[in-house]
């Protein structure tokens, strides 16, 4: 029985390859999806977390000599002897011919573990050879070194041992800096004086940025698996509809249902599977082209060793076979309990006729109100990471399930307003099909919702990240020196020559019982055209040069309920509340010359660099004085960099907004077409009352267009509480802060056009069959009658 | 100490990588790489011996104890220095072939607290000194004026210990005048101990400072490549008993499923008598789930010609090493035909 049974339930796909075609291809699409999220994401934290372990040894404490010269072997060595865990790194420039190299010199031994090179398979013999991008080799052909071409290396920049870098930049005996180990023994002496440990450097305010635009993208990765499921089960569930037929046929014809079960379960996992494969290839080739080469970015942005190619990460492609196949499953189990109570002999009820759409909404409307009341429950009582994503979850879940009853209420409220037999007719067979079209109308709801929230958010984010970066990098160019002596220096020969340089000075200090920091600032036309001022009293720039007062950061003025025209307890008038996007701390500017009055001990190391010529005087003063690595740091450079990391992050947002609505619209697809079949007895009628198959076929693309108009409209506040969980909710839980929220409401008008146009693309195939339906088939109706 | 030439050429193996790891199997005579091999008939000389050998591809000093504090709990402590070296020469500076890797450990009844340093050679980090003796790694050492009289310290995330070690006998050589035979086919180490330090001082554990005593044992080991390909685990035991006889022996146990064993039997005096291959006899009794591993906590150990039968019994089954090449070491209790305390080591679970 099995070869009949397998052949009968084949031989319905074999008679309508479109439908499998579109299951597979709904499948593959969904998990394409859900995979291409995943890489990205995936690879783009990686890229980061790489970026931030070898830059500046990113998340590690450096320690340097507090006068700025550099380390002695002796003096590692008496360190280590202390039993202070540190591993030497010597950094300089290398030139030959014009051609200057970053050399990096590391010690492989005492490296923290997850520093460095990245796994013990580079070893000691290997990093006694240089390693180079490949078009440097030629600058080391003269130098009696090894040396390695790695493609993956950053154009301009070696990494070797430290005994190799020390030889090429003939640098016996030098270190430059000390990376502390996060571990470190008992009993540690105290350290010398001369010695300064440096906390996080200045990456940080960017990787707090970063942190928080992966959460929403792993948020974004979410939504699409949950429109996935949508449209597996959707797809599934209207394949076993239509092979109720033959189900009963097979029943009748004597197999056991056991038998027909372990089938059909059989025929779907292999589905899932050729699907998924597919749906993980296509997600590959996706990320690939979203993601066109954002290491490389990076590698040029913090001169970090990155590795430039999109790796198959089992975590994503792992995770899209499981979703096609758990996916099927839920859709399966579903089907297969029905098909386990369906009656032997029943009448072969379509579930188009069966059911009435009111009641089915009203159904999944109270599970609905469950899931938002537990929403509401987890927003009031609910902490953490956690209780922000379940929020998440249900808001999705709970507003997905509502939309049969909403659809279903506005279609008859549609009716009881429409004139006319026809009109009528029209919002009454309309509400008749909602019970086939609700799960690829959830579908669409959650996908455009998505969009919707994912854009907002988005967009709000990258306002917020380019506004900060203007406030924060307005200079060209950032010097930072070890100390006030080789500060006054340069400052000297800097104002010579005629380039502006604002002094960075800060110190830390408690206001109200919490870290702060206090910030002397220049009175400079750089800051007044930039500074993100929130609220004002008038003339705030002129007053603060006057030392009349204070500005301080949205933080410290939300924590103590601050406002302008407040006093300080520092004893300054509060001028100005002005927008600082990631920090966490409070934050205060008074003038220049106030600072330097209150703290006369602090001097100056740090500076901002006004010029038209960057990268020439960046050059020049890397030549003169010899700076190196974040001494002195071309942030214009740096923010065109992250600038166009984040765009390319955009784009590929707004590449997949796309993808979600045409899976969706295949969603949409598939279950007209079932319907097609489904609904010609109640068309037949209508037609022999004299309306043309044009017209009907006409009426049909209309209804979807309705439907999709209706479930557009519901999903923009959905998407828009959306984005507000993702901006106010889940960042203020994982990172303490909260994302302004902008509203675009060109970009909704936009996805709602976009939507639209999938619904009608969907529509337009089954409109066409309906107007080429020949007429016999629709009289046959009458004759089959039952 | 038989267990040591395998971490130290997993040590190797880690940063030379897998193709010069087979490279020093295949390559039996180790000319073709400059390394030195042991010699039939080598006179040590002491105590320039004492210190290292650069010549050889590996080396260690190797130093465990048992101890008890005031209530006679028990405690077992240890101090490793491993020396490792990719070309047979030492040179001044950072380019210095020779690298250094150090584990010292401390068991309780209920705890085992592991640290490791990692060192290169040539620029003083690390490194021995034959006379006065001082073999030293970051802030740990061992050192004093002779190695008859030696302090120890060592300190790891969450235990230190500073001891002092006093010789009560003399030098013991294994195998032939010293030269240990490690596998039928004649590859061999120069190996020889100094099994009768009394040893004291103050462990300093999370719970707060112990003051401990007991005794402690050295090893001392070099060679370039002691062990066949086929080689794959071994189990050591050192057992110091009651009567003040001491027992050292290993069992190396091939892919074949076969096993070589060595023992030496030391009496109160000093007198080494050594076992050739088959005499000294360990099965495990029973097995310990240590760090996901099936480990064997419980032997029976036998030395028929001197009348040995007894069963060694881990004072901690979790003396789980998780080290860069994790292995169990710890403190063992002995029983039956002789009683006592020792140190087993065991590799390749």
């Amino acid at each position: 029985m099995t070869r009949p049974g397998l052949m009968a339930l084949m031989s319905h796909w074999r008679r309508n390859p479109w439908q499998l075609a579109t299951l597979i291809a709904g499948l593959a699409l969904a998990t394409a999806l859900w995979c291409g999220v995943q890489a990205i994401n995936a690879e783009a934290r990686a890229s980061y977390q790489r970026a931030s372990d070898i830059l500046a040894s990113g998340d590690l404490e450096q320690m340097r000599k507090r006068d700025g010269t550099t380390i002695s072997t002796d003096e590692y060595v008496s360190l280590r002897r202390m039993g202070w865990q540190v591993s030497p790194v010597l950094e300089g420039n290398f030139t030959v011919g014009g051609q200057t190299v970053r050399m990096i010199g590391i010690e492989p031994m005492t490296m923290p573990r997850p520093v460095g090179f990245e796994n013990t398979e580079n070893t000691i013999e290997d990093a006694s050879r240089l390693r180079v991008h490949p078009d440097d080799l030629a600058i080391f052909a003269n130098i009696d070194v090894e040396v390695q071409g790695d493609a993956g290396r950053s154009p301009g920049t070696a990494l070797g041992d430290i005994s190799t870098v020390q030889q090429v930049l003939e640098a016996p005996d030098q270190i430059t800096r000390l990376i502390v180990d996060p571990i470190q023994p008992v009993g540690l002496p105290p350290l010398p004086d001369q010695y300064v440990v440096e906390g996080r450097t200045g990456q940080n305010d960017v990787a707090r940025l970063t942190r928080s635009f992966h959460l929403n993208l792993t948020a974004f990765g979410l939504l699409s698996f949950a429109v996935g499921l949508f449209i597996v089960y959707g797809a599934v569930g209207l394949a076993f509809e239509q092979r109720r037929g033959v189900f009963r046929t097979l029943r009748a014809m004597g197999m056991p249902l056991r038998q027909l079960m372990i089938l059909l379960a059989l025929e779907l996992g292999v589905f899932a599977l050729v699907a998924g494969g597919l749906g993980v290839a296509l997600g590959y080739f996706i990320a690939a082209a979203l993601l066109p080469d954002v290491a490389a970015t990076l590698r040029g942005l913090y001169g970090a060793d990155i590795s430039g190619h999109l790796r198959l990460r089992p975590s994503w492609w792992l995770s899209g076979l499981g979703m096609a196949l758990a996916g099927t499953g839920v859709a399966a189990v579903a089907a297969l309990i029905k098909l386990a109570r369906m009656p032997l002999l029943s009448f072969n009820h379509p579930r188009a006729m069966s059911m009435h759409a009111l009641a089915s909404g009203r159904w999944l409307a109270g599970v609905a109100m469950l899931l938002l009341a537990a929403g509401v429950v987890m927003s009031i009582w609910g902490q953490g990471l956690i209780a922000g994503f379940s929020l998440l979850a249900c808001l999705l879940l709970g507003a997905a399930f509502c939309l049969p009853l909403f659809l279903a209420l506005t279609l008859e409220g549609a009716g009881r307003l429409s004139k006319g037999v026809l009109a009528q007719w029209f919002w009454a067979d309309s509400r008749q099909q909602l019970p086939g079209l609700s799960m690829a109308l959830m579908a669409l709801l959650l996908a455009m919702a998505a969009n919707i929230g994912v854009s907002t958010m988005v967009s709000s984010f990258r306002l917020t990240f380019t506004g900060y970066l203007d406030q924060r990098l307005s200079s060209e160019l950032y010097l930072r020196l070890a100390t006030p002596q080789e500060a006054n220096v340069i400052v000297a020969d800097l104002a010579a020559r005629g380039v502006t340089v604002l002094p960075i000075m800060s110190v830390d200090a408690r206001i109200a019982g919490l870290p702060a920091e206090i910030y002397g600032l220049r009175d400079d036309a750089t800051y007044r055209e930039n500074w993100p001022v929130l609220h004002s009293v008038p003339d705030v720039w002129d007053r603060l040069a006057a030392g009349e007062g204070a500005l301080i950061n949205e933080q410290l003025a939300r924590r103590n309920d601050l406002h302008p025209g407040d006093m300080l307890a520092t004893g300054d008038r509060i001028l100005g509340v002005y927008s600082d996007y990631g920090n966490s701390e409070g934050q205060v500017i008074i003038a220049e010359a106030a600072f330097s009055q209150r703290y006369p001990q602090k001097q100056a190391t740090h500076f901002g660099l006004r010029t038209n010529d960057p990268v020439g005087l960046a050059a020049d003063l890397r030549a003169r004085y010899g700076l190196t690595g974040e001494a002195l740091i071309d942030q214009k450079q740096l923010k065109a960099f992250s600038l166009s990391v984040f765009e390319r992050t955009f784009s590929v947002t707004s590449a997949l907004n796309l993808l979600t609505l045409s899976v969706a619209g295949l969603a949409i697809l598939i279950s007209l077409l079932t319907l097609a079949t489904l609904r010609l007895p109640q068309l037949a009628p209508v037609w022999a009352l004299g309306l043309t198959r044009r017209h009907l076929a006409f009426l049909e693309v209309l209804r979807a267009l309705c439907l999709a108009l209706v479930t557009g409209i519901f999903a923009i506040p959905l998407g828009l509480a959306l984005a507000w969980v993702l901006l106010a909710v889940v960042n203020v839980e994982a990172f303490g802060w909260q994302l302004p929220m902008f509203l675009f409401p060109a970009e909704y008008l936009q996805l709602g056009a976009l939507t639209l146009l999938a619904a009608l693309l969907a529509a337009v195939w089954p409109a066409i069959r309906l107007a080429r339906t020949p007429p016999d088939k629709l009289l046959r109706v009458f004759s089959n009658e039952r | 100490m038989n267990v040591k030439p395998f971490i130290s050429l997993c040590f190797v193996n880690i940063w030379l990588g897998a193709a010069a790891m087979a490279q020093g199997f295949a390559g039996l005579g180790g000319d073709a790489e400059g390394f030195a091999l042991p010699q039939r008939g080598y006179v040590f000389d002491f105590p320039a011996d004492h210190g290292p050998h650069p010549e050889f591809r590996i080396e260690w000093w190797y130093l465990t104890a048992n101890l008890r504090d005031a209530d006679g709990v028990a405690y077992g402590l240890q101090w490793t220095l491993f020396r490792s070296a990719l070309e047979p020469v030492e040179r001044p500076g950072w380019d210095s072939p020779q690298l250094w890797l150090a584990h010292a450990a401390v068991t309780t009844p209920t705890g085992h607290h592991v640290a490791e340093r990692r060192a290169r050679g040539g620029i003083g980090q690390a490194g021995v000194k034959a006379a006065p003796f001082e073999a030293w790694i970051d802030d740990w050492h061992m050192q004093g004026p002779s190695l008859d009289k030696l302090a120890l310290r060592a300190s790891g995330t969450d235990f230190s210990y500073q001891m002092q070690l006093e010789a009560k006998g003399p030098l013991v050589l294994h195998g032939d005048g010293g030269y240990s035979q490690k596998s039928a086919s004649g590859r061999a180490s120069y190996y020889y101990s100094q099994p009768f330090f009394d040893i004291a001082g103050t462990l300093t554990l999370p719970q707060g400072d112990i003051a401990v005593t007991g005794h402690a044992w050295m090893d001392r080991e070099w060679a370039s490549q002691p062990l066949g390909a086929s080689q794959v685990s071994w189990d050591w035991f050192s057992m110091a008993f009651d009567g003040g006889d001491r027992l050292m022996g290993f069992t190396l146990r091939d892919t074949e499923g076969g096993a070589y064993t060595a023992a030496t039997w030391i009496d109160t005096e000093g007198g080494a008598t050594a076992f050739a291959d088959g005499a000294f006899r360990a099965e495990p009794l029973a097995t310990s789930t240590v760090a996901g591993r099936q480990i064997p906590t419980l032997w029976r150990a036998q030395l028929p010609e001197k009348g040995v039968d007894v069963t060694v019994e881990a004072l901690n089954a979790d003396a789980w090493m998780a080290t860069s090449i994790p292995y169990w070491e710890g403190p063992v209790t002995i029983r039956g035909s002789h009683a006592g305390r020792g140190y087993l080591e065991m590799t390749g679970y």
